[in-house]
């Protein structure tokens, strides 16, 4: 039973914690995507169309990645290229993807999907207790793990990261050291845009093998609430992501308990938990300052 | 401009008289709660359309909106139907009572019907609904018969009396054949979201339950009852696809005999104010095949089914003991509609409490 | 090709005015493209989207229904969003404000009397600048980032309503179904002009909220101070203004108005409490508050135009049949086309040929 309640909670967690990471590279470099919701059930969509024509989950979660990217590419081009207001262009992002994804996942409806296998190495994956949990989950769950030690080594460990972050904190001055700021977002906006296709695929191929309209259900909001959450730290991503997934699958099993408490203030808990916590962790003000990309959803134009 | 947008006015005021059709002798809208995407409740009463569309054919014209919230938009949505020539419209969802009785009153020439209210303020308004609890009682034989564990996971949206119903009709169909046998409950509050499902049929399994049932639209619990080697009860439409070696059986609602009937009561002239709760004897709630489960246990549930369409059987009869150990129905006793459209208390053995 | 944006020296006062009119072409153009690739009219579809919910007053009336709220929400934002507090939560505003509203016509049905409707305007104001004041206090107290905060306590307020109506405020008479008692005459907001339609004095409250707040925001030194802070907090301070102090200010005027939003929409649209009584307000109206350029008489406009693409999608699918789905992608894209075109007040566009030097210039100097 333990193993079972650490698997469902990795299981809960790891669309979060995908999308999540891929919004904190996009706004390290200072751009805000309110979009993640669209871009997320873009992939979702996109993941299960591909992998039921295909057979291949895999070939699924390749065309959510890149239809993610390529969504996120209309979002940078209006607050990048055009410079529009980055919250009501991520909004409309939303809107945007919710429709066009219904229209695209109309025949969908109904269809069971194709689902990916779980991991298995003879041997490993049989050990009690640990066995399922360390070896054999679905391939996506190491996916995040890797995906989140990669950005953390990325942004704080290399050149490239140290480049982007300088952009997010000021773009004036990266500008006038050279670095070619417009250039560096669109990565990043489209690495973003990658990550929430991917976590959507993840939704659409694993967490629920089908399609249904709007299966996002506002995970894209608690991925962007993460971010904050962890004061644009991966690793904190991580915790966070993990911690929302226990709290919500907790009220599941005190409900099935029958604790006899209101199931909405269960429900309510996985929210107030998060507040809690931040509130305790972000009253080191030294320590929140230093993380916030200081030029977050500002609009930069190059003057030349 | 203002010259283009009057002539593009006039285009399309010509264009309109186009797309009517001259012999459609009558037109039905709907209004549904959610998207007819989400394979449970609307695309249920959309399947319903589609019927009425196929048994008429050219005779009727169709139109619906689908998603439209409860509240301010709900009137909206009503009137501009009565407005746009509707002759009868179906309003699927309980949150619409209360605007529609008020548009009714404008539109006396429209027929109103409105699924699972109670209010009819004028006689061109009609209630319908299903008793899908009828269904709950054979689920619960079923499963009382196939369980080993004794114990079933029934995931549950909001606490309705239609949902309290089917609580405890599925609890009284499964004591029926094991007295002991208990229910654990989990609220999803929502309809519909396939992620929290899955992980509530999760939670449930990983706490000893050998057999799922779910009172919200999406196939997720099936394909996680499946996935864990378990059996489950589908919702709202047959889910067999979703799992062909798990779903014992599912309670599809039928809403086409019901709009077909009604259709045509508006075109001959004989709709009347009513108030239609059908059951399995109309047709109106449909047992999908029984499958995966021993022969004994299907003879039990067909024999089951059997007695509830001849009206022999009422699930609700007594004896009857509420949770808290009062008396509810005598020996024989049958509970009043009334009593089970606004029920808000378990039978004896529900592992749960209601709000109060 | 490239594009390159030149500043202008100036706002240029003729594309604040024109560029709706662009965007509109440009929608008109993509609408119809869209429209004729799914194999319906175009010309059919654009006149239901835009032109149909204008031809009746009933429908003009309805117009204001669904604007008022997101106006009412969308010149409280702007507070917000001019002076860097990141209100995302008005949506969770709008729930308290309503339920606070709501006390007492729920718990005393019996008091029935002309100050009862006052009274719950205010009681909603309060509720809603109240549930505000938590990531406000939060945010200046231990420092906690308000777009979380605000984003949270939206999905505690709507489950708290939920359980609000299923439980201790459960209508009596209401068959054990998850509503309020329905409000007495006293307690309704009453209609404007009931002869042509039921549009009620929420339009009314949304358009003096928003000429309220542009005088303030234009004429008097504490919209001055919003600025100021707003666009650099240092100079804010050598002012002497207190940054703490503008944070409760916004959160609770934005608040307040989300509240009032919330308990006329209770009041007067729908007469009593549902498990859900908004369609997403708080959240669309973020999008308002930009698309009218976070200026209260812009957001007037704003305000109805995306009340409009709501009644003329509901118009399109109801003729014409498409989806609702198509609806949502049309509405996304109209509202990318406002927010491009608004470029050009502030910029001007060149196209910049990669291998030639030849530039165009696609907007004179104006």
């Amino acid at each position: 039973m333990f193993e079972g309640i650490l698997l469902t909670i990795a299981t809960a967690a790891t669309p979060l914690l995908i999308a999540a990471v891929g919004e904190l590279v996009v706004e390290r470099s200072g751009v805000l995507n309110l979009g993640v919701e669209g871009m997320m059930v873009m992939g979702a969509v996109t993941g299960f169309g591909v992998a039921l024509a295909t057979g291949s989950p895999w070939l699924g979660v390749l065309a959510a990645i890149m239809v993610g990217a390529l969504f996120s590419l209309l979002f940078g081009f209006l607050t990048l290229t055009l410079v529009t207001n980055q919250v009501a262009t991520g909004l409309a992002l939303t809107l945007l993807g919710l429709g066009l994804a219904g229209m695209m996942g109309e025949s969908f409806v109904g269809l069971p999907g194709v689902k990916m296998d779980y991991v298995y190495i003879p041997g490993l994956s049989d050990l009690p207790m640990v066995g399922r949990l360390f070896f054999g989950q679905d391939p996506l769950f190491y996916v995040s793990i890797v995906l989140t030690g990669g950005v953390a080594y990325f942004l704080f460990k290399t050149r490239a990261g140290l480049t982007l972050r300088s952009i997010g904190d000021n773009h004036t001055s990266a500008h006038a050291l050279g670095i070619k700021v417009i250039a560096i977002r669109y990565m990043a906006v489209m690495f973003g845009g990658a990550c929430a296709g991917l976590a959507g695929a993840y939704l659409s191929l694993v967490y629920t093998p089908q399609w249904n309209e709007n299966m996002t259900a506002g995970r894209g909001w608690i991925a962007l609430a993460l971010v904050v959450f962890a004061s644009w730290r991966p690793w904190r991503v991580l915790a966070g992501a993990y911690l929302f997934g226990a709290v919500s699958i907790g009220q599941l099993h005190a409900q099935a308990l029958g604790i006899g408490v209101p199931s909405q203030l269960l429900s309510s808990l996985p929210y107030l938990a998060t507040v809690v916590v931040l509130v305790l962790i972000s009253r080191n003000r030294r320590l929140t300052m230093v993380n916030t990309p200081a030029s977050l959803g500002r609009p930069f134009v190059p003057d030349r | 401009m203002k010259k283009t947008i009057l002539s593009l006015a006039a285009a399309a005021a010509v264009m309109s008289f186009g797309t009517v059709a001259a012999e459609a002798k009558v037109k039905a809208c709907w209004i549904y709660v959610g998207p007819i995407g989400d394979f449970g409740y609307s695309y249920q009463h959309h399947q319903g359309l589609l019927h009425a569309k196929e048994k008429f054919g050219d005779e009727l014209e169709t139109a619906y909106l689908e998603s439209v919230p409860e509240g301010a938009d709900a009137e909206r949505a009503i009137e501009r139907f009565a407005r746009s020539g509707c002759n009868i419209i179906f309003a699927t969802s309980f949150g619409y009572m209360d605007p529609l009785n008020k548009v009714a009153g404008k539109f006396p020439d429209v027929k109103f019907e409105h699924a699972t209210g109670y209010k009819r303020e004028h006689p061109n308004v009609a209630t319908f609904n299903s008793k899908f609890h009828e269904g709950r009682y054979i689920q619960g034989v079923i499963a009382a018969k196939e369980s080993k564990a004794g114990v079933a996971g029934y995931i549950a949206s909001f606490p309705i009396p239609e949902v309290v119903m089917g609580i405890n009709s599925f609890m009284l169909g499964a004591q029926s054949v094991n007295p002991d046998f208990k229910v654990k409950v989990v609220w999803a509050n929502t309809w519909f979201d396939a992620g929290k499902e899955a992980d509530a049929a999760k939670a449930l399994i990983d706490q000893g339950v050998d057999i799922i049932t779910q009172h919200t639209d999406s196939t997720a619990p099936m394909q996680v009852a499946t996935e864990r080697g378990i059996k489950a009860f589908g919702q709202a439409s047959d889910m067999i696809k979703f799992g062909p070696t798990t779903q014992l059986t599912s309670i599809v609602d039928d809403w086409g005999p019901y709009y077909i009937e009604r259709i045509q009561e508006v075109i001959d002239g004989t709709w009347k104010q009513s108030d239609i709760w059908g059951g399995m004897k109309e047709g109106h709630v449909v047992m999908a095949p029984y499958a995966n489960m021993s022969d004994e246990t299907k003879k039990l549930a067909e024999e089951t089914e059997a007695k509830i369409k001849s009206g022999s059987f009422n699930p609700f009869t007594g004896p009857v003991t509420k949770q808290d150990g009062t008396e509810w129905l005598k020996a024989g006793e049958v509970a009043q509609d009334g009593v089970l459209l606004g029920l808000n208390f378990y039978v004896k053995g529900v592992d749960d409490k209601l709000p109060q | 090709m490239r594009i390159e944006l030149i500043k202008r020296p100036e706002r240029s006062a003729l594309f604040a005015a024109l560029s709706p009119f662009i965007a509109l072409g440009l929608t008109l153009v993509a609408g119809a493209i869209m429209f004729s690739l799914l194999g319906k009219s175009p010309v059919e579809a654009l006149y239901y989207y835009f032109i149909d919910p204008l031809r009746e007053v009933w429908s003009l009336h309805e117009l204001a229904i669904k604007a008022a709220p997101l106006i009412l929400i969308a010149v409280g934002l702007s507070i917000c969003y001019l002076s860097n507090n990141w209100n995302i939560g008005a949506e969770g505003q709008f729930v308290v404000g309503a339920i606070v509203g709501s006390i007492l016509p729920v718990m005393f049905p019996d008091f029935q009397s002309w100050i009862v409707l006052p009274l719950m305007l205010l009681m909603g104001i309060a509720g809603g600048a109240a549930y505000a004041a938590i990531p406000a206090y939060l945010k200046v107290r231990f420092n906690t980032n308000e777009i979380l905060t605000s984003l949270m306590l939206v999905y505690v307020a709507q489950l708290f309503l939920d359980w609000m109506v299923r439980g201790p405020w459960r209508n009596p008479a209401g068959m054990n179904f998850p509503e309020t008692r329905t409000f007495s005459a006293a307690a309704t907001l009453p209609e404007v002009w009931s002869a042509s339609g039921r549009a009620n004095w929420g339009f009314v409250f949304a358009i003096v909220a928003a000429i309220a707040l542009w005088f303030m925001l234009s004429r008097t030194l504490k919209g001055f101070e919003v600025q100021v802070l707003g666009q650099s907090p240092r100079a804010g301070r050598f002012a002497g203004f207190s940054q703490s102090r503008m944070v409760f200010f916004a959160f609770l005027v934005s608040g307040g108005l989300a509240g009032l939003a919330g308990i006329s929409e209770v009041s007067g649209a729908i007469g009593q409490l549902r498990p859900t009584i908004s369609p997403g307000y708080g959240f669309a109206a973020i999008i308002v508050a930009f698309l009218g350029r976070l200026n209260p008489l812009g957001i007037i406009a704003a305000g109805l135009v995306l009340a409009l693409s709501y009644l003329g999608g509901e118009a399109a699918q109801i003729s014409i049949g498409v989806s609702d789905k198509v609806v949502r992608a049309f509405q996304g894209m109209l509202l990318f086309f406002v927010l491009a075109c608004d470029t050009l007040i502030l910029y001007r566009i060149r196209f910049v040929g990669t291998s030639a030097a030849k530039t165009v210039e696609a907007t004179q100097n104006v």
